[in-house]
């Protein structure tokens, strides 16, 4: 009675395949984000695998970066622009382990940014990957339910029907209010979904010299902007696209020219504006950049004031 | 059974916008429409007329370039040459059906986008044809609201919180904003009361007449046909039973059933 052969304890192989995916699965990612640079903003379907990750948590992006990561990679990732966020910590640390990876927070030392939401203030160099975590890759969805009638739509570019969508907003409150996710037009051509980045970064975007990758797990797709092409966020000529603004800088680093998030300090109404992207903001502070509210959250030990 | 007419401004234009030959379109064993042939001139109204299931729609549908005949040719001449239809590649059907003809569905949930506001659904075929200027393109919906008889400031309200009789309307206007050379109607008054039939009637009686529009209207309300189309058609069983002039069909029927079609209205 002795049918199940018992496991060789002295086996030293890992459980997992380098960056936890199989070789074969890779080199079919590998395949989709080929054709994907080849063809800027057009979507390549793709067998996603199920990772150990809920789906809509960043699967796409996390495959995207296991088919791309290798030995002499340093990977960064952020969630809502920041590195200390519960996504962004087990991701970088799912690739510690599985790719013996190195990480960091630094924009400019990586070479791989995996990213939800945002794209770093810090401006992106040749070389450097970015890989989105796209939720819903297709940008007429919300308009046209029939993926048939979307493909067609996008092979013959007949894309009034989004332009249908910023009329409604404007019609409606006065202005463009898609605030994010706003749609681009790729190289002239494809009509793409940024994923859930703010407008703020879609002029980042644009003949950017770092190749742009966007992963989208659940729905299968992926999509590339390969190195300076030309991303063109669509307006009306009289209603031209516009980032948006904030009437204060930056609580604890004084930047004016970075995205802001608001951060409700307590239950009588107060509030400030922190930099989203946690790194540049720290970077500024080390620089002895200092907003008005620094003080007070040093006080309470939300940050560690810097001694300049 | 063909009678020949010249239509109103043959000496005009001596060509036909629209040639039909010998289309067929069949569902498995049952014929949908057989061997229908007709030629439709610039700024003439073709009335189809017969009881349900005749085939009207189905026709009009081939024609439309919604459906593929299963026999037969489509030829359309927006500019120069008379061009099939349905050997075209489908991204140019797709572009003639948005910009040289137009639709108006009987149900106006099938034309219209219910969660889009009036004005946008009015503007959507200018920015399909690539207008990027947002006043330019409201001005232009809000001039074709007004001769759909829409109120101005109904422009952003969706066509769900319209009456039947108005989300019609737009429907039309949604049609025309792009000047198409040819429209096709499928029972464009089907649904709606007697006295909103008859204010619809006038409108597209007036807009056809002055935009010159080519029109074939899917009826079965002979009184629709008597107050709009130059010529009919009657079908029965998908094909083609009778043809001439509107007023000649109508008032002096030969074939037996448009004799019995025409008996069968209910005067008042």
């Amino acid at each position: 009675m002795n049918a199940h052969p018992t496991l060789d304890t002295d086996d030293t192989r890992p459980a997992y395949n380098y960056a936890y995916l199989d070789e074969q699965t890779k080199r079919m990612i590998r395949r989709a984000l080929l054709k994907a640079v080849a063809i800027p903003g057009y979507q390549v379907p793709f067998g996603s695998r199920e990772m150990p990750l809920a789906r809509g948590w960043g699967t796409g992006g996390i495959q995207v970066t296991a088919a791309i990561i290798g030995p002499a990679d340093t990977l960064k990732v952020i969630d809502q622009g920041a590195d200390d966020t519960t996504n962004a910590v087990s991701i970088r640390r799912f690739f510690e382990r599985t790719a013996d990876a190195r990480t960091t927070e630094a924009t400019g030392e990586a070479t791989i940014i995996q990213t939800r939401h945002r794209i770093p203030e810090a401006p992106l160099s040749a070389g450097q990957i970015m890989v989105y975590q796209v939720p819903q890759p297709e940008p007429l969805r919300k308009l046209e339910p029939h993926e048939a009638e979307t493909r067609k739509m996008h092979a013959w570019a007949e894309y009034g029907l989004m332009q249908v969508k910023l009329y409604e907003n404007i019609a409606r409150f006065g202005e463009v209010t898609t605030t994010y996710d706003y749609p681009v037009m790729v190289n002239g051509r494809y009509v793409m979904a940024p994923s859930p980045i703010p407008k703020f970064d879609n002029p980042k975007m644009h003949m950017s010299p770092a190749l742009q990758l966007f992963g989208a797990g659940r729905e299968k797709r992926i999509y590339a902007l390969p190195p300076h092409t030309s991303v063109r966020s669509l307006d009306f000529d009289d209603h031209p696209f516009r980032i948006q603004s904030w009437s204060q800088p930056c609580g604890l680093c004084g930047a004016s020219d970075s995205y802001l998030d608001e951060v409700i300090t307590d239950d009588k109404g107060g509030r400030m504006f922190v930099c989203s992207d946690s790194h540049h903001c720290e970077t500024r502070r080390e620089a002895g950049h200092r907003g008005e509210m620094l003080g007070d959250a040093a006080a309470l030990h939300l940050v560690e004031e810097i001694k300049p | 059974m063909t009678v020949h007419v010249s239509p109103p401004d043959a000496a005009l234009d001596p060509a036909p916008l629209l040639s039909i030959a010998r289309v067929s379109r069949f569902y498995g064993e049952r014929i949908g429409c057989a061997d229908v042939s007709f030629e439709l001139w610039p700024g003439e109204v073709l009335g189809i007329v017969g009881e349900s299931g005749s085939g009207k729609s189905t026709l009009l549908r081939c024609l439309a370039g919604i459906d593929r005949p299963d026999a037969g040719e489509v030829l359309f001449r927006g500019s120069g040459q008379p061009l099939d239809i349905y050997s075209v590649a489908e991204q140019e059907r797709r572009r003639l059906m948005r910009t040289a003809w137009g639709i108006v569905h009987q149900n106006p949930r099938d034309g219209l986008r219910m969660d889009v506001s009036a004005g946008g659904n009015v503007g959507e075929r200018l920015m399909d044809r690539g207008d990027r200027h947002y006043g330019q393109i409201r001005e232009r919906a809000l001039d074709w609201l007004a001769r759909v008889e829409i109120a101005g400031e109904r422009m952003d309200d969706r066509p769900r919180q319209f009456s039947g009789g108005m989300q019609q309307r737009l429907q039309i206007a949604r049609v025309l904003v792009s000047e198409p050379k040819l429209v096709f109607m499928d029972e464009p008054t089907g649904g709606l009361d007697v006295s909103v039939q008859a204010r619809l009637l006038d409108l597209l009686r007036v807009l056809v007449r002055d935009l010159g529009l080519a029109a074939i209207i899917v009826t079965h309300d002979l009184a629709v046909a008597r107050l709009l189309t130059d010529r009919l058609m009657v079908m029965k069983d998908g094909h083609v039973v009778e043809q001439g002039l509107t007023d000649q069909v109508l008032d002096d029927p030969h074939h037996a059933y448009t004799q019995l079609l025409t008996s069968a209205v209910l005067s008042v």
